[in-house]
C-alpha cells in the first residue's frame, strides 16, 4: 500500500519548490497593480486556492460516484481526502479573500457572490465530514459519505446562481490578455504548485484513511455488542 | 402493486399515523408560532421594519419547523424497530422514499394555513386573495424543495445519536437556494412586485425541487441498502 503512493512525496516537494518560485516572482518581480497597489499580490495565492478548491470538490464528486458504484474502500478514502483538502483550501480562500476585501473594499466581509458562495460551500462540505464522523460502520460510512458528497456538489451551481441573483460586488475576473505578462507567470506557477501540494496531501490523507479502516477491521472482534444488545451508531 | 400504488400506501400510512397521533403536527405548529413571535421581539415593535422582514421570518419559521417535522418522521419508524418491518416488506425503496417525501411535503404545507395568518397579523401585512394564492403556491414549492433532501438526510441520521445536530447541519447550507428563493419571492408578494420578479424566483424553487426529488430518489435505495 505504501509503495502505491510513493510518487506523492516527490510531487509535494516539487509543489513546495514551485510555490516558493511563484511567490518570489509574484512578490518581487511582477509589477504592482495600478489601482490596488501592493495588496493585489495576494492574488497569486488567492486565485490558485480558489481554482484548486473547486477542482478538489469536483474530484470528490467523481470519486463519490465511483465509490457508490464500486463499494471499494480506496474510492471512499479518495472521496474523504478530496473533501478534506478541498475544505482546507476553501478556508484559506476565505481568509485571503477577507484580507483582500479589507484592503480594497474597506470591510472584512461583504455579501458578494463568490465570497458568499465560498462560505456556503465550506459549510456544505463540512457537513459531509460531520456526518462521516458519526457513523461507525465502515460500509455505511462510505456509502453515506458518497451520497452526502453528491448531494452537496449538485447544489454548487444552484447556490452560485442564486447568490448571483441576490447581489454582486466582486470585480470581474481579468484575463491573460488584460494584465501584464509577469502577472500571469506567478499565477500559473502557483496554481500548479498548490495543485501538486493538494494531490500530495490527498494521497497522504487517503493512505491514512485506508490504514485506519484496516485497523478498525483488525480491532472489530473486541467491539462486538453482547448477544441481544442493540448496535446503534 | 405498482410503484404509484406503493407510494400512495406509504403516504396513507403516514397520514393515518399523523391523524391518530396529532402530537407532531400540533407541536411543530406551536413551535412555528413561537418562532414568529420571537423574531418580532428581535426586531422590536417598529411595524415598518417588521413588514419588510415578514417574508424572511415566515420562511425561517417554516425552515426551523421543518427540521423538527422531518426528524420526527423517521424517529417514529425507529420506535419498536418499525423501519425494519418496513424494509422487509415487498415495497420498492424508491416508493418508500417518494411516499415519505410526499407525506413530509404535505405536512409542511399544513403549516401554511396557521403560520401565514399569524405572520400577517403580527407583522401588520395586508394581502389580497390572489396574493394569498400565489403565496401558498410558493410555500408548496418551498415545502417540496425542503422535503426532498430533508427526507433523505432524516432517514440517514435517524439512528445516529446526534440527529438533532446533524440534520440541520447537513440541511441548512444545502437548502440556501430554497431559503433565498422563497424569502425573496414571498417578500415581493407581501411588499409589491413592480418588476415582476416572482416568476424567476418561483422557477428557481421549482428547479431545486425537481433536481432534488430526482437525485434523492436515485440515492435513497443506496442509503438504506445497509439498513438505517
Amino acid at each position: 500500500m505504501t509503495r502505491q503512493f510513493k510518487w506523492d512525496s516527490g510531487l509535494g516537494l516539487l509543489g513546495l519548490l514551485l510555490l516558493f518560485v511563484g511567490s518570489y516572482i509574484g512578490l518581487f518581480v511582477a509589477p504592482a497593480e495600478r489601482y490596488m497597489g501592493e495588496v493585489q499580490r495576494i492574488m497569486y495565492v488567492h486565485v490558485p486556492c480558489a481554482w484548486n478548491a473547486m477542482l478538489l470538490y469536483t474530484l470528490a464528486f467523481i470519486f463519490a460516484i465511483v465509490s457508490l458504484w464500486t463499494h471499494r474502500a480506496k474510492w471512499d478514502a479518495m472521496t474523504t481526502a478530496a473533501v478534506e483538502v478541498g475544505i482546507v483550501l476553501n478556508a484559506l480562500l476565505l481568509v485571503q479573500g477577507s484580507i483582500w476585501a479589507r484592503a480594497t473594499w474597506g470591510v472584512w466581509w461583504d455579501w458578494d457572490v463568490r465570497l458568499t458562495t465560498s462560505l456556503i460551500l465550506l459549510l456544505l462540505f463540512a457537513g459531509v465530514l460531520a456526518l462521516r464522523s458519526f457513523v461507525h460502520d465502515s460500509g455505511r460510512r462510505a456509502t453515506w459519505t458518497a451520497i452526502a458528497t453528491i448531494v452537496a456538489f449538485v447544489d454548487v451551481p444552484l447556490v452560485y446562481f442564486c447568490v448571483r441573483w441576490w447581489r454582486s460586488l466582486h470585480q470581474v475576473q481579468s484575463t491573460p490578455d488584460t494584465v501584464a505578462p509577469m502577472m500571469v507567470v506567478p499565477l500559473r506557477i502557483n496554481a500548479f504548485a498548490i495543485l501538486f501540494i493538494a494531490i500530495w496531501m490527498m494521497a497522504q490523507r487517503a493512505r491514512l484513511e485506508l490504514d485506519r479502516r484496516h485497523q478498525d477491521q483488525v480491532a472489530e472482534p473486541e467491539r462486538l455488542a453482547p448477544v441481544g444488545g442493540s448496535s446503534n451508531d | 402493486m405498482n410503484l404509484i400504488g406503493q407510494v400512495i400506501t406509504v403516504v396513507r400510512k403516514d397520514l393515518l399515523l399523523e391523524w391518530r397521533g396529532k402530537g407532531r403536527l400540533i407541536s411543530v405548529l406551536l413551535f412555528g408560532v413561537v418562532t414568529l413571535l420571537l423574531f418580532s421581539f428581535a426586531v422590536g415593535p417598529d411595524s415598518t421594519l417588521l413588514r419588510a422582514a415578514a417574508g424572511g421570518f415566515l420562511v425561517l419559521a417554516l425552515l426551523l419547523s421543518s427540521t423538527l417535522g422531518l426528524s420526527e418522521s423517521f424517529r417514529v419508524e425507529q420506535e419498536q424497530r418499525a423501519i425494519e418491518g418496513l424494509l422487509l416488506l415487498p415495497v420498492d425503496p424508491i416508493a418508500l422514499y417518494y411516499g415519505k417525501t410526499l407525506s413530509n411535503t404535505l405536512f409542511l404545507m399544513l403549516l401554511a394555513p396557521v403560520l401565514t395568518p399569524v405572520a400577517l397579523i403580527l407583522y401588520s401585512v395586508q394581502l389580497d386573495l390572489s396574493g394569498l394564492a400565489v403565496l401558498l403556491g410558493l410555500w408548496t414549492l418551498a415545502a417540496a424543495g425542503l422535503s426532498a433532501p430533508g427526507t433523505l438526510y432524516a432517514a440517514m441520521t435517524s439512528r445516529l445519536q446526534s440527529q438533532d445536530v446533524l440534520l440541520p447541519l447537513l440541511l441548512f447550507p444545502l437548502v440556501i437556494p430554497v431559503l433565498m428563493g422563497s424569502v425573496k419571492s414571498i417578500t415581493l408578494i407581501l411588499t409589491g412586485d413592480p418588476m415582476s420578479q416572482v416568476g424567476s424566483w418561483a422557477t428557481l424553487l421549482a428547479s431545486f425541487a425537481i433536481i432534488y426529488w430526482s437525485l434523492c430518489g436515485l440515492l435513497f435505495p443506496h442509503a438504506i441498502e445497509e439498513g438505517i
